[in-house]
C-alpha cells in the first residue's frame, strides 16, 4: 500500500472502499438520495477487484440479488435509503432465515415516505430492529464520522460473516455527505472474517446443522455440499419442515447465536468523564453534536460525558445500564420522536430521570441545542 | 464416478410423496426437467433451482440439487446473483404464473431484457393453486376463479410474448401433454446462452378446471391437446381461428450476448 492511505472523502464513499477492502466482489443496489455514491463508486471501482456490478429494477430485487450472491460464495452487499431499504424488508427476512452473510447499508433520510428526500434523519431506528416480520435478531452499526463508515463497514462484513446474518451500516445523510479525512487500512492490517466451510465428506454435510456456537457451516453453491436455503421453515437440510418443535427450536437458535456473541459485537464510544452526572447518549451525526457540546459543557465547569452509542442492536444495555449508578441524570438527542430514548427508558427502569431531545424536520442537531439542554438539566440537578 | 446420470440422481427421494393434487401438472414438469438434466449430464451439484411461492415454487423442495426457495416473484432476482456470482453454474428459476409474471413481472422483463444467462420455466395454470384458486395475471377474460365468481374481467398475459419483446435470447411453449416436446425445447433452453423462457401450460384440475368445466385431468390434457397448435400450422390460421388456439414449440432462437459477456468485454481493460 502507498503513502496515499489518507483519503479526504465523504462517508458514502469509505463505506465503498472498506467494503471493497473487505472482500466485497458483488453489488447490487438501486439508486437512491442520499446513498448513490455508494452504488457510483461501486460500479467504478468492481471491475478493478474482480467483481460485479448490477443495478437492479428495484430494492427488492437488490436485496435478492446480493443474497443469491452471497450463496454463491462471494461477499456482497447492497446501500439504499429508508424508501429503498422499506422494500427491502421481506428478503432481508429471508437472509435472516436463511442465514445468508451480507452488509446493507442504510443512509437514513427524512421520512416516513419520500418526506425530506436530501435532508438527514435518524427515524429508522425502529424499522432496522422491527421491519420485517416475524421474530428475529439483527445486528446494526451506526457510524458518526468518515472513519467510522470505514471501520464500521468492515466490521459489518466480518459479523455477517461469522454470525451468518444481514448486518446493516445504519449511517444518515450528514456522515454520509461529509468529507473528512480517513485513513484507509492496508491489506496486512485489516483483520477479515469469511464464513467458515464444511470439511467433512459431502454426503454427511447438513447444510443447517449449527456447530457448538450454533452457527451452521456454510458451503458454496456449486460445490459438492448440497445447500438448500430456504424461506420456509427448514430443518438441519435446509429441507421444508413444518414441525412446531423445528419451528421453535430454529427461532431460539437464531437468537441465541447472536446473544452469545453479544459482548464482541455491540460496541460504544465514550468521550469525557463516564462517571459524569448528566450522561448524553447519541448515534450518528447527532453523536457529533452532543461531542462537541458536552466539551463545551465542561467547559463551563459541568459535569457531562457522551456515550456514543455504535451498535444500534443489540441495544448497549448493559453499558447503559451502567450509568445508572453514576449518572444523576441523561439526555438522549436524536433526529426522531425518541426511538432510542424508549429503548433506553426499558434499560433505566425509571431509575434515573432521562431527557430526550428531538428533531424531525430535516435540519441536523447542533451542538448548540445540545448544551442548552445539558445546561438545563445542571440547572435543575443544583435545585 | 463417471456412471450416466438419471432422472432419478436430481429427485429428493426421501421428500417423495408429492404434495401435488391428483392431476396437477407440476409432478409431470419435475419429471421431464430430471430427464433433461440427466441427458444433458450435468451434475446435480453443479446445478441451482431458485423459486419462489406457490404450487409450483415447491418444486426445490422434491430436488437434489442446490436450491434457493425465497420470496414470492423474486426467484429471479436471486438466480441473477447467483449466476452473476459464478457463471459455470447453470441456473433454473422454477416459478409458476403468479410468480413470473404477476407480482415477479418486474423482474421478469428486466431479467429477459439484461438477457441474463438462466433458465426459466414457467408452469402456467393460470390462477393461484396454492392458495384457493384465485385468477392471476395470467388467467383468461371471463374465466371462473374464486376471486371472479362473475368472470376475470382482465385479459391475461402471454408469457411467451412478453418474454420476446423484453429480449430472451430463447422462447418456447410447450404442455404437460406434450411431454417429449417438453423436454427438447428445456434442453435447448438450457444449453442457451443468455435468458431463455419455456412456459409450459400445466392442468390445475382441483380450482381452474373445475370452475371452468375441465373438472378432471383428463378433461384438461384433452383441452391442452385440442389447442396446441405448432407455429407453422398457427400461421395457415384465419384471425378468428387464432383467437382460440395456443402455440406451442421453439418461438425465439437468437443470440444476443448475454448480460456477463458485455459486462466483462466493457470492463476487460479497467485496471
Amino acid at each position: 500500500m502507498p503513502n496515499d492511505k489518507v483519503m479526504f472523502t465523504m462517508g458514502n464513499v469509505a463505506c465503498a472502499q472498506a467494503a471493497l477492502d473487505a472482500g466485497a466482489k458483488f453489488y447490487a443496489g438501486y439508486p437512491i438520495t442520499p446513498s448513490s455514491e455508494v452504488a457510483e463508486v461501486c460500479s467504478r471501482l468492481m471491475p478493478k477487484y474482480d467483481g460485479v456490478y448490477i443495478q437492479m429494477e428495484d430494492e427488492i430485487s437488490s436485496i435478492a440479488a446480493m443474497i443469491g450472491a452471497s450463496l454463491a460464495g462471494v461477499k456482497s452487499f447492497t446501500a439504499t435509503s429508508g424508501p429503498g431499504y422499506s422494500l427491502m424488508q421481506e428478503n432481508l427476512g429471508f437472509a435472516i432465515y436463511a442465514e445468508v452473510p451480507c452488509v446493507i447499508i442504510n443512509v437514513m433520510r427524512s421520512g416516513p415516505s419520500t418526506g425530506l428526500a436530501t435532508r438527514p434523519g435518524q427515524a429508522d431506528i425502529m424499522q432496522v430492529r422491527w421491519g420485517t416480520h416475524g421474530e428475529h435478531p439483527i445486528i446494526a452499526l451506526c457510524p458518526s464520522s468518515v472513519q467510522e463508515c470505514y471501520d464500521l463497514t468492515i466490521k459489518a462484513f466480518n459479523l455477517s460473516e461469522k454470525y451468518r446474518i444481514p448486518v446493516v451500516v445504519l449511517s444518515d445523510e450528514i456522515v454520509a455527505h461529509t468529507r473528512e479525512n480517513v485513513t484507509l487500512k492496508s491489506p496486512e492490517e485489516i483483520e477479515i472474517i469469511s464464513r467458515k466451510v464444511p470439511t467433512c465428506p459431502p454426503a454427511e454435510y447438513l447444510c443447517y446443522k449449527p456447530e457448538a456456537d450454533g452457527i451452521p457451516l456454510m458451503a458454496a453453491y456449486g460445490e459438492e455440499y448440497l445447500v438448500h436455503a430456504s424461506s420456509s421453515c427448514h430443518d438441519e437440510t435446509g429441507y421444508s419442515n413444518n414441525s412446531p418443535k423445528i419451528a421453535e427450536a430454529l427461532i431460539h437458535r437464531l437468537h441465541q447465536k447472536i446473544a452469545s456473541g453479544r459482548d464482541e459485537i455491540v460496541q460504544v464510544a465514550a468521550f469525557g468523564p463516564q462517571n459524569a452526572e448528566i450522561m448524553v447518549i447519541a448515534y450518528g451525526a447527532t453523536a457529533r453534536a452532543a461531542k462537541q457540546a458536552v466539551f463545551k459543557a465542561w467547559e463551563k465547569g459541568i459535569s457531562a460525558g457522551l456515550l456514543q452509542i455504535i451498535t444500534m442492536w443489540p441495544f448497549p444495555d448493559k453499558e447503559i445500564m451502567a450509568l445508572c449508578d453514576t449518572a444523576k441524570a441523561l439526555v438522549v438527542p436524536e433526529m426522531n420522536l425518541g426511538q432510542a430514548h424508549q429503548e433506553i427508558e426499558k434499560v433505566c427502569r425509571g431509575k434515573l430521570p432521562i431527557y430526550p431531545f428531538s428533531r424531525v424536520d430535516g435540519e441536523a442537531i447542533k451542538p448548540g441545542q445540545v448544551l442548552a439542554i445539558i445546561e438545563e438539566v445542571a440547572q435543575c440537578l443544583k435545585n | 464416478m463417471s456412471q450416466k446420470l438419471t432422472y432419478s440422481d436430481y429427485l429428493a427421494h426421501n421428500q417423495l410423496p408429492l404434495m401435488w393434487c391428483a392431476g396437477c401438472g407440476n409432478g409431470v414438469i419435475l419429471r421431464v426437467l430430471a430427464e433433461a438434466l440427466a441427458e444433458l449430464n450435468i451434475p446435480p451439484h453443479k446445478v441451482v433451482v431458485t423459486t419462489g411461492i406457490g404450487c409450483f415454487g415447491k418444486t426445490d423442495d422434491y430436488m437434489k440439487t442446490h436450491a434457493c426457495h425465497g420470496t414470492h416473484g423474486r426467484a429471479l432476482a436471486f438466480a441473477t446473483g447467483i449466476k452473476l456470482a459464478n457463471p459455470e453454474l447453470t441456473v433454473l428459476a422454477l416459478m409458476g404464473d403468479g410468480d413470473a409474471t404477476t407480482i415477479g413481472g418486474n423482474h421478469f422483463i428486466n431479467t429477459a431484457r439484461r438477457n441474463v444467462d438462466i433458465t426459466a420455466i414457467v408452469a402456467n395454470n393460470y390462477n393461484y393453486g396454492m392458495t384457493g384458486g384465485q385468477y392471476s395475471s395470467t388467467t383468461p377474460i371471463r374465466k371462473v376463479t374464486t376471486t371472479s365468481p362473475y368472470g376475470t374481467a382482465e385479459p391475461g398475459f402471454d408469457i411467451c410474448e412478453l418474454a420476446k419483446a423484453a429480449g430472451a435470447n430463447y422462447v418456447a411453449r410447450s404442455t404437460t401433454y406434450h411431454v417429449v416436446q417438453m423436454q427438447k425445447l428445456i434442453m435447448e433452453a438450457i444449453t442457451k446462452k443468455g435468458f431463455s423462457l419455456v412456459e409450459v401450460s400445466s392442468p390445475c384440475p382441483t380450482y381452474f378446471g373445475r370452475y371452468n368445466g375441465m373438472p378432471s385431468a383428463v378433461n384438461m390434457l384433452n383441452w391442452l391437446k385440442e389447442v396446441s397448435v405448432s407455429p407453422g400450422k398457427y400461421q395457415t390460421l384465419s384471425e378468428e381461428e387464432k383467437e382460440n388456439v395456443m402455440v406451442i414449440g421453439k418461438l425465439v432462437d437468437r443470440d444476443k450476448p448475454d448480460y456477463l459477456s458485455v459486462y466483462k468485454e466493457l470492463t476487460a481493460t479497467v485496471k
